[in-house]
């Protein structure tokens, strides 16, 4: 099979690349090696959408983040992905700090960020009364937002599929050889022909990259551990409180979660081995603990529901890298993509899209359709649209996961759209992630699994490969 | 939408305390009862309790969890009271209108004069614990696999650490031994075990399981299976100690730390829950703070044993006959108080115009031996009871006699005290 372009990797970048590219009469294939969309940093962040005060004017960091956070809210409704402008502060807790609030205020301006200021006390008390006493002031960033960000990948991936890519699954690039015309794509479920490469390929970007050459850049694994606690503690506060970076460090976050959870992390710490090592740790968990609770008291481990963890592909250069690769004209770098990644995304999408359109002066495609068929969500539904679904579809009317409201309908219906373990059905779903962790709702949507796929109840797993639930029947 | 539904009483889950409680309703003459379950049957957590020691209070017989059910289903199944199963409730209102839906009717609206609530209890999973590391395929509550193993017929692991000594998690490490799996140990966090007596001498003792008390475990290993955890001992404030840690290797860690009652119900409605129990707050009748809705079971406060359900219950459905009838106004309450060594009392408050025999269920905080149970009215001791031993895993009760309540007034205090 020969294609115009293959994006490598489908986290949120290679995914809403994919979809950027559907828009273009082109024959793309988006290739991944996990079992999933959305399995490696997309999956496990803070799901913030940036201001943009943070990176440095005149960085790609800064121009995609701002320009990505103007189209996030556009996108996430084509895509039907939930998506909050809830707004952010930056707590200030000394005289200091409050210095450092200016410099990023004025870092702002420079970068173009809307809606930014800086409040006292007495404002930021009566925003979030439950931010610590000792604060002393804020930066409001009202252009800020939450998403959830494996929704709006595997959202962005659907959409891509919709109008025309191949998504190959457990599909792992393993060397590239450069021809006349284009590349020779080696990959573990067999070989693929294609004229240009999109390398979206996370924290192993620099490996892709050094397949057709190029060496210009090295990925540094760094880590990042989160504790998520119960929706009863979801309010506790309204925006995402960050703290002041100081000597001492970024501090951690304390933000609501587009579900209604509030999520306290992340820490940061460079892996030396094992890009993807994301267990977590006593003493990154013991300081997001810490640290958590000097902005907001009240957010309190004792309610912690689980706790992950998730790995930045940090860039040596210390700036995205996007752009044709100076080994070779037809490959295309979009590496080096940590925060403010997720929220960067719609416009590393759109600037990948618009290089790739240049490369290969390919035509729209007028049958392009943005938006995702909505998902029908029972916990978002009012009564009365509640009854019409059902009415429709029974299915609707069988609560399977008790904590989140989840119904066997909408379980049936992620797996018809691609979800072949537990844990794609708890990311499509959220059957699984409330408060008993799938403790219930488990059992029942691994035999929703297995049925639909006419297999043995012990075939499902959590997340693929052998990560088996059940051995063999009992005696 | 279906049109709304009127019923005398509306009872929320279908275990032997929604059961018991319908039953007891109907039993007083309650006429329109509605009984709804969102299992496929009715019966709550007994279904996959396929071990015997149900009912030995009760009915004075040894039975298996479905037996115990059984007797009950058959009851209800000889009354009118009416059964919706694969039902689930998803709002209580202040108003008394439950919401529901299922496949067949769709979404419906039942209004009802009084509300029983009894959705039971849940398993605490890994992430309400401090244990780091990986998180693979193999970790999972006892409950879980109990359900894997007695109804789907699949073992969920081979060799098994469990964490907690809870009733559940010692009857699994029985029954996974029985199927030929390897228990390796159970550990338990504090210094005693929070299982029943009986069950860790017929469940571990008979099987040589150790069980490993004051250790925790701490790590779990494996990317895809777990293929070990580290345990460790924990010091008099309950924290590892790291010197202690050693590796175990094993496939499944299963976790039996304790069940929550599952109030979210509840407090959608905006009833009051107790910070002990994290049940409702409750009077002898078992009437919330809100009237004429009712708790009974697990979802009150965590028993051991079916049997004191199956009890409580009963209170709960005659409250709500009473309260049906309007028999139950201008209540004067007094709320019984916790001495040395208990942790909680339910009912939280004695309405003392009833004048009738009311037994205070409770728990103490630590294993004591030889102590009595002393029950205090304004400092005068009302009994005083010898026992052998109290531990936290069993559930104690102390009996206010009625021809108390002619002498009480709302001022009085009446206190529940282990003494040593
Ligand atoms: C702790 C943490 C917090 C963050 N918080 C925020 C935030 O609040 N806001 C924000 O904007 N950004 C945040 N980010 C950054 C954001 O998550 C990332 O920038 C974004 O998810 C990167 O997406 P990606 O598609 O580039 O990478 P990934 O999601 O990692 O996707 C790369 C994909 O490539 C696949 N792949 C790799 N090698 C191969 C191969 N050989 N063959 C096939 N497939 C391959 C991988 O399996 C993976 O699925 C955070 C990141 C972390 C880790
Ligand atoms: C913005 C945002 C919001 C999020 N909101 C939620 C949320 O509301 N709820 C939520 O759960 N996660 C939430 N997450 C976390 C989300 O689950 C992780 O991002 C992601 O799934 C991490 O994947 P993982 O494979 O590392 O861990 P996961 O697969 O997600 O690990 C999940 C958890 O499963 C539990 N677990 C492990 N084994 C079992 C078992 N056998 N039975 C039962 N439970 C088991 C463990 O407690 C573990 O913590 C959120 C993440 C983000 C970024």
């Amino acid at each position: 099979m020969r294609y115009d372009v293959i994006v490598i990797g489908a986290g949120v970048c290679g995914a809403m690349i994919a979809r950027g590219l559907s828009g273009l009469k082109l024959k793309t294939a988006l290739l991944e090696k996990a079992p999933d969309v959305a399995m490696g940093a997309s999956k496990a962040n803070s799901g913030i959408v940036h201001g943009g005060f943070d990176a440095l004017p005149g960085t790609l960091k800064a121009e995609l983040n701002v320009r990505g956070t103007a189209l996030m809210k556009d996108v996430c409704r084509d895509l039907d992905v939930p998506f909050k402008n809830c707004g952010s502060l930056v707590v200030a807790f000394s005289e200091e700090d409050k210095a450092t609030l200016e410099e990023l205020a004025e870092r702002g301006r420079k970068n173009g960020v809307p809606g930014v200021s800086i409040i006292g006390a007495d404002k930021l008390r009566e925003l979030e009364p439950n931010v610590a006493p000792e604060a002393v002031g804020a930066l409001f960033c009202e252009s800020s937002g939450i998403v959830c960000p494996y929704e709006l990948t595997i959202g962005a991936a659907e959409n891509a599929v919709k109008n025309g890519v191949d998504l190959k699954l457990g599909c792992k690039v393993t060397a590239i050889e450069a021809t006349e015309d284009g590349f020779v794509v080696t990959t573990s479920t067999g070989a693929f022909e294609c004229s240009y490469i999109v390398n979206a390929a996370g924290v192993y970007a620099d490996e892709i990259a050094r397949m057709v050459g190029d060496d210009s850049f090295r990925i540094i694994p760094r880590r990042g551990e989160y504790y998520l606690l119960d929706r009863t503690v979801g309010s506790l506060v309204s925006r995402t409180i960050f703290q002041c970076p100081n000597k001492m460090g970024k501090g951690v976050l304390v933000t609501p979660t587009v579900d209604g959870n509030l999520l306290v992390g992340p820490t940061s710490v460079d892996l030396t081995e094992g890009r993807e090592d994301v267990s977590t740790t006593l003493e990154g968990l013991d300081k997001v603990a810490r640290l958590g609770g000097r902005s907001v008291p009240k957010a309190s481990v004792r309610d912690a529901i689980t706790s992950f963890a998730g790995v930045r592909a940090h860039p040596d250069s210390n700036d995205f890298i996007i752009g044709v690769s100076e080994a070779n004209p037809r490959f295309i770098n979009a590496a080096g993509i940590e925060s403010p990644g997720l929220s960067a995304a719609p416009a590393i999408a759109e600037r990948v899209t618009e290089i790739v359109e240049e490369l290969t002066g390919a035509q729209k495609n007028e049958s392009f359709d943005p938006v995702r068929e909505p998902v029908f969500r029972f916990r978002h539904a009012t009564d009365a649209e509640r009854a019409e679904a059902i009415e429709k579809n029974p299915a609707y009317g069988r609560i399977v996961c008790r904590c989140e409201s989840v119904t066997e309908g909408e379980i049936i219906d992620a797996i018809k759209a691609g979800a072949t373990d537990i844990d794609g059905v708890k990311r499509r779903t959220r059957a699984g992630m409330g408060r008993c962790q799938g403790g219930f709702c488990g059992s029942k949507v691994a035999e929703l699994l297995a049925e639909l796929a006419g297999a043995e109840l012990n075939t499902v797993t959590k997340f693929g490969g052998e990560s088996k639930l059940l051995y063999e029947r009992t005696k | 939408m279906n049109e709304r539904m009127t019923y005398d009483l509306v009872v929320v889950g279908g275990g032997p305390a929604g059961m018991a409680a319908a039953l007891k309703a109907r039993e007083c003459g309650v006429e329109n009862i509605a009984l709804i379950e969102r299992a496929s049957e009715l019966g709550g957590i007994l279904e996959q309790c396929i071990h015997t020691g149900f009912g030995l209070t009760y009915f004075g017989q040894e039975l298996s969890g479905p037996e115990y059910a059984d007797r009950f289903i058959k009851l209800v199944d000889k009354t009118d009271i009416r059964v919706f199963t694969d039902t689930m409730v998803t709002d209580v209102s202040p108003e008394k209108v439950v919401t529901c839906v299922n496949k067949k009717d769709g979404l419906m609206k039942l209004q009802a004069k009084a509300v029983i609530l009894a959705m039971g209890c849940r398993e605490r999973p890994r992430g309400a614990l401090n244990i780091v590391g990986t998180r693979p395929a193999g970790v999972m509550t006892a409950g879980t696999a109990q359900k894997y193993v007695n109804l789907d017929g699949y073992m969920p692991g081979k060799k098994v650490v469990i964490l907690g000594s809870g009733d559940i998690g010692l009857i699994m490490a029985r029954r996974m031994t029985l199927e030929g799996a390897e228990v390796k140990m159970v550990c338990e966090l504090m210094p005693f075990s929070g299982g029943l007596t009986r069950n860790i001498v017929q469940c571990l003792n008979d099987f040589d399981i150790p069980l490993k008390l004051s250790t925790t475990v701490v790590k779990v290993y494996g990317d895809q299976r777990v293929t070990g955890v580290d345990i460790a001992r924990v010091d008099e404030k309950l924290q590892p100690i790291p010197e202690t840690i050693e590796h175990v290797e094993c496939d499944t860690l299963m976790l039996s730390v304790g069940l929550i009652p599952e109030n979210e119900l509840t407090v959608g409605a905006g009833i009051p829950l107790d910070r002990v129990t994290r049940g409702a707050v409750v009077d002898e009748l078992r009437q919330t703070e809100m009237p004429g809705v009712f708790a009974c079971g697990n979802v009150l406060q965590v028993h051991d044993l079916v049997d004191f359900v199956t009890m409580e219950s009963q209170i709960a459905g005659e409250g709500a006959a009473r309260y049906i009838r309007g028999e139950l106004s201008d209540p004067e309450y007094i709320r019984p108080e916790t001495g040395f060594g208990v942790r909680y009392i339910v009912p939280q408050k004695i309405n003392i115009k009833d004048k009738k025999d009311v037994k205070l269920y409770f728990r103490v905080g630590a294993i004591y031996n030889n102590p009595r149970v002393v029950l205090e009215c304004d400092g005068q001791v009302l009994s005083s009871k010898k026992k052998i031993k109290v531990a936290p895993g069993e559930m104690e009760d102390v009996l206010i006699p009625a021809s108390v309540f002619d002498s009480l007034t709302p001022e009085s205090r009446i206190t529940v005290r282990v003494e040593v």
